[in-house]
């Protein structure tokens, strides 16, 4: 009975959370807005590039920055698909507390909602890889990508960031101001240290610990050795390290971090409905 | 027999505009300045996005300028985002709160109340913008060369005029929209930071394309403060600050006329199809 629940939820959220992000308009609109937000922002990346490097394109460096930018985009798509829910149910539609008194499992509804923003996550990573391929002289050759690695990389990295997810939605079931800049604004903080459009190296000496202490720059460094091994073995700041070493690392912090998003998931709610804040409405 | 009091003194005309425009920015100049969490997510959040910007250009050795266009894109992308979703989306918040209808039926006019969200927001953005600027100078060692204090002013103002007017007439337009607001808004991010040259000298997207995305104010005034601060600025621009200035006055008119003829247009649409109190989640 327990098991049948979660998975109804989960599933249950899933359609619902498509249903949401995808009707609000014509599927030409809907398709127009999937690839033009993700292109624009590896544009920019590109464009930058390009104007200092002379388009030098076959460099290491630029597929280093490129494929961590467009797997970087499932951060925002799914930390915020999980939490942005709290905000959607409880201000927008004011549906939470019927949520909450349904034979629902919370996390795994918040889970649910979330795979319609990483499905249009993937759709961006897909798209941006397609362009980089095509026209950019990424350097990904589909017969040496390392497959298991891959998978193994992705199923890993999602997990940990619906945990963390998880954690950010807790955090606003507490909060009102602000808390729809949760989920973006921590995937802006993490864009900095964790690797994803520059080698951990060009930061300040003092700032590197954070992005070693962040499983995102593992997931990364991972998935770009999965696809194009010789460009992530360009840079040095993981080159002591094998890919299972690198999966150990990717394994325990993110645990870690999803232990504590789901302690501190559970003590928010628990919070929330001790204060009354489920069915708060602060006109966001 | 009288039920109310008669009102001893009433104001209309220009000081009901002008009291009505201070009354629309009070909450954005003083409301919002009041939670004290806007230094961290206004500033310090978005000066992580930009630091992320300059590292790359240190990666792949850029000269230093580029650190300083970052710096100051960065600091202009807050009054993008403020027009985004504090001017072009307000009305349909304002819409699902129920304060829409009461906008209209009060003696107010919706020019005013329009003004006045664009008076308090730019304040309030203003303060954001320097404080980017300021820390991010600091932090990255950004020198600036002012070649014209008063040009820079002028550029200045001139920008902020024509892009508030833009969001005065896209507030307008999305008066009609339903949850897509949201969504357009959403989208009109990134692509305007990519047309706009916000991180990158704009002319390097050719000269028909920059034309075209001069069409959003903060392209000719980001490319023209540049030109006016920076020492190589001046080789690294568009147009020359004169006649970004003219483009940015004509655009400033413009966007203006045009915002109140289709606020009053807008207005008259919506109430004869009922959309100023629908809810359509």
């Amino acid at each position: 009975m327990r098991r049948s629940v979660n998975f109804r939820s989960f599933f249950t959220a899933s359609w619902l959370g498509w249903q949401i992000e995808s009707n609000w308009t014509d599927p030409f609109l809907f398709a127009t807005y999937s690839i033009v937000k993700p292109l624009a922002g590896a544009g920019i990346l590109v464009l930058m590039y390009s104007i200092i490097t002379q388009g030098q394109f076959d460099s290491p460096i630029f597929a280093y920055l490129y494929l961590g930018n467009a797997f970087y985009q499932y951060v925002p798509a799914v930390l915020s698909g999980v939490s942005w829910t709290i905000i959607e149910d409880r201000e927008h539609y004011r549906t939470l507390k019927y949520i909450y008194v349904a034979p629902v499992n919370i996390p795994f509804y918040l889970f649910g909602r979330g795979v319609a923003k990483f499905i249009t996550g993937s759709f961006g990573v897909v798209l941006t890889l397609a362009a980089g391929v095509l026209f950019l002289n990424v350097p990904l050759d589909w017969s040496i990508v390392n497959w298991p690695l891959f998978f193994l990389t992705m199923g890993l990295g999602i997990l940990m960031l619906a945990l963390m997810g998880l954690l950010l939605a807790g955090v606003t079931l507490m909060v009102a101001r602000h808390s729809y800049f949760i989920g973006d604004v921590v995937a802006s903080g993490f864009f900095l240290f964790t690797g994803a459009i520059f080698p951990l190296e060009v930061l300040p000496n003092f700032l590197r610990p954070i992005g070693y202490i962040l499983p995102i720059t593992y997931w990364l460094e991972l998935i770009r050795r999965a696809l194009v091994g010789t460009v992530a073995e360009a840079f040095p700041t993981f080159t002591m390290l094998s890919n299972a070493q690198l999966l150990i690392i990717l394994l325990v912090s993110s645990l870690v971090f999803g232990l504590a998003a789901i302690f501190v998931f559970r003590r928010c709610d628990h919070q929330a409905r001790e204060r009354g804040l489920i069915d708060q409405i602060t006109n966001y | 027999m009288q039920m109310l009091p008669p009102l001893e003194r009433k104001n209309t005309g220009w000081r009901l505009f002008l009291m009505t425009v201070l009354g629309r920015s009070y909450p954005r100049v003083v409301g919002m300045q009041r939670e004290r969490s806007w230094m961290f997510f206004d500033i310090f959040m978005p000066l992580l996005a930009v630091s992320a910007y300059v590292f790359v250009y240190r990666a792949i050795g850029a000269p230093e300028e580029y650190v300083g266009f970052v710096v100051m894109g960065g600091a202009m992308t807050a009054f993008w985002m403020n027009v985004l979703w504090s001017m072009s989306s307000q009305l349909y918040w304002e819409k699902e709160q129920g304060n829409l209808a009461l906008y209209i039926i009060s003696p107010a006019s919706m020019v005013a109340i329009l003004l006045g969200m664009a008076v308090g927001g730019l304040f309030a953005t203003l303060l954001r913008a320097i404080a980017i600027i300021t820390l991010g100078s600091l932090l990255f060692n950004v020198t600036y060369v002012i070649a014209s204090f008063w040009q820079l002013i002028a550029v200045f103002s001139l920008s902020m005029i024509a892009l508030y007017g833009l969001g005065m007439m896209s507030a307008s337009i999305f008066l009609l929209l339903s949850r897509e607001a949201w969504h357009i808004a959403n989208l009109a991010m990134e692509p305007v930071y990519l047309a706009s040259g916000m991180y990158f000298p704009v002319k390097n997207l050719g000269f028909w394309a920059a034309a075209a995305a001069s069409i959003i104010p903060l392209t000719l005034g980001l490319d023209a403060m540049r030109q006016l601060v920076f020492e190589t600025g001046p080789t690294l621009g568009f147009l020359s600050v004169k006649t970004a200035m003219a483009i940015l006055a004509l655009l400033s008119v413009v966007y203006l006329f045009t915002a109140r003829r289709l606020l009053a247009y807008i207005e008259k649409l919506a109430v004869r199809e009922g959309r100023l109190t629908e809810n359509r989640r």
